[in-house]
């Protein structure tokens, strides 16, 4: 009968638009990324290139320099964006993200400390990563708590934003006699880049990726039902403490991946999970999946500014992202309050 | 007519003896309290602000740590059921809730069959007719495209309360449902409680509106402080002594002359209270 027919959720005509747009955006965001630089190289010879044709210079820049940097960038910001949406669902809270909770700037301070005491092997340095990410939630929300209740996310926010500006202090006074041929500056670690992207890089961060992102697709209805509030939660069946505690614990890993791999970019987790949402996508399932497309989308653009708009100066690419990223949180505070 | 529940009845749901206390504060917000909602009726929690009404729902949902007693449904401890399984045999509508993350309606209720789906794949048909039945019951079908956040406040209660339907169980909770409706919003979720009574659902319902009360529900318990105040049918409770104590207000209870129902009427003069 018609009931099938009535209860089958209709996508959006605004969201179908939303994920045409994207995915001809994404190749082609990543195509002019890959021809725009110092060197410029016509669309047809970057394709060319990638597929190992063409003169060995272009072939060289296209694959070794340049591919590794725009992919790190696109798994990164689809990374970002995906931790981002999860933590807004858990919360409650669209102004909730990896950088602005702290989270990722716990995981710069573990992935510093890892270094400082010379573990160098990049699984090793993300755990690191990972346990200081844990450690900074472990503080932010006993902050919270003490001042005022672990249920106030404002609370939560502003706590997170006090930790991450202690890690940022403690970056740089590790950091302040670190040999720059050895280690990554205090900069790296505080504003972000993939300059330096390197094709296992890519590999880790994808790998991060498509397993903990895949898992918070996964528990997609779960992040529905807590969005709805703790006791709604409680009454429609989910263990609410364990299930939050769960994908905070996920969530914050994948931001710890992106930190070991570009350093703290900030703002793009706040930005496009609020995005999606605005598209049309309002299940978490898609929300997340939209928030990866367009984040990629995000980062490839925000790098490929950093390194044109003050040519041949490389910006930090977290620099870019907090000069979009900002004026958006307080645009969304503003709706927030009103 | 009216046949007392048995309490064998599978329906039966039972807080036997219940105290419960909040982390960090020194007094229980509940102390043994007894409540029996029965199948087919509908029973009423009233009592003042802060009496322990809602915290009752709270411990069914177990958002606060019992002390002491117990919970049943059917005879069986809930405590031996995790929460999903709670979710197939109890449904609650919560006090408090906002919408955050605005869904669509349709969406909206569907996840009211949370705990029956698996992590992947779409309703199955049977949960596409629970959804589509509970739609109609609350008799907001028409507002299914809607998104949430631009509900009024009448839809938005009883679209939760339609959520909670598509939880398909016997058993259903509601923590003041009316909060903030107008008189036609108000009797309108009354009369669905009364005909879900009717079909054989276990209503229990929190409430503020002591008059409308009398008039639906089977049986009431008037919490006070934490602790029963009174408990038993519409006359035992509803009686101005025992309102007056537990309110700290002057006021009498009388029959209302059109409708016959027993109905309190608060007195004016602030000098006589206290």
């Amino acid at each position: 009968m018609s009931n099938s027919v009535l209860m089958v959720a209709p996508r959006d005509p605004s969201e179908r638009t939303a994920w045409l747009v994207g995915l001809l955006l994404l190749p082609l965001a990543l195509m002019v990324a890959m021809a725009v630089g110092a060197v410029s190289i016509p669309l047809t010879d970057v394709v060319r290139a990638i597929r190992g044709m063409g003169d060995a210079t272009t072939v060289s820049i296209v694959q070794d320099l340049r591919a590794p940097r725009v992919l790190l960038a696109a798994v990164v910001g689809a990374a970002l964006a995906v931790s981002g949406g999860a933590l807004q669902g858990t919360l409650r809270n669209p102004l909730a993200e990896p950088y602005l909770l702290g989270v990722s700037g716990g995981a710069a301070v573990g992935a510093v400390i890892a270094m400082a005491i010379g573990i160098t092997a990049p699984v090793l340095v993300t755990v690191c990563a990972f346990v200081g990410a844990a450690v900074a939630t472990l503080l932010v929300t006993a902050i919270a708590r003490v001042v005022g209740g672990s249920g106030d996310t404002r609370l939560l926010l502003m706590a997170g934003v006090v930790v991450g500006a202690f890690a940022n202090a403690a970056i740089l006074v590790a950091l302040a006699d670190a040999p720059p041929e050895r280690l990554r500056g205090a900069l790296w670690w505080m504003m972000g880049s993939v300059a330096d992207a390197t094709w296992p890089a890519v590999a880790r961060s994808l790998a991060a990726l498509l397993v903990l992102g895949g898992a918070l697709v996964w528990r997609a209805r779960e992040l529905d039902v807590l969005a709805l509030g703790d006791e709604p939660a409680a009454a429609l069946g989910v263990d609410v403490d364990r299930a939050a505690r769960r994908i905070f614990l996920v969530a914050s890993w994948l931001a710890a991946a992106t930190v070991a791999a570009a350093g703290l970019i900030g703002f793009v987790g706040l930005v496009v999970p609020n995005l999606a949402r605005a598209l049309g996508a309002r299940r978490h399932r898609s929300m997340l999946l939209m928030s990866a497309l367009y984040g990629a989308i995000l980062l490839v653009a925000a790098d490929l500014a950093a390194r044109t708009l003050r040519a041949p100066a490389d910006l930090p690419l977290g620099a870019v992202t907090a000069l979009v990223g900002v004026p958006f949180f307080l645009f969304r505070l503003r709706r927030l309050a009103a | 007519m009216s046949a007392t529940a048995t309490p064998t009845h599978p329906g039966d749901l039972h807080f036997h003896a219940v105290s419960v206390r909040y982390a960090g504060q020194s007094a229980p917000a509940l102390q043994s309290v007894t409540v029996s909602a029965g199948n087919g009726m509908i029973t009423a929690v009233v009592g003042p602000n802060g009496s322990g009404k809602s915290s009752l729902v709270r411990t069914l949902l177990r958002r606060v740590p019992m002390l002491h007693g117990t919970i049943t449904l059917g005879g069986s401890d809930l405590a031996r059921w995790d929460v999903r399984e709670l979710a197939k045999q109890v449904a609650v509508v919560p006090q408090r809730e906002e919408p955050t993350m605005p869904l669509r309606v349709s969406e909206f209720v569907a996840l009211g069959r949370h705990a029956r789906r698996g992590a992947f794949g779409g309703p199955s048909a049977e949960d596409q007719e629970a959804i589509a039945r509970a739609l109609d019951k609350a008799g907001v079908r028409s507002a299914l495209s809607r998104r949430t956040d631009t509900l009024s406040g009448g839809e938005w209660q009883r679209v939760r309360i339609a959520r909670a339907l598509a939880q398909s169980t016997r058993v259903l909770v509601l923590d003041e449902p009316t909060t903030f409706l107008d008189i036609a919003h108000e009797m309108a979720v009354f009369e669905l409680l009364d005909e879900l009574a009717r079909e054989g659902h276990t209503v229990l319902l929190v409430s503020h509106q002591l008059n409308l009360v009398a008039r639906f529900a089977s049986h009431i318990v008037l919490l006070h402080h934490g602790s029963v105040a009174a408990a038993g049918t519409v006359n035992d409770v509803m009686r101005g002594e025992i309102l007056e104590r537990v309110y700290e207000w002057p006021l009498v209870v009388t029959r209302d002359p059109a409708v016959g129902a027993l109905a309190l009427l608060p007195l004016r003069g602030r000098g006589r209270a206290r």
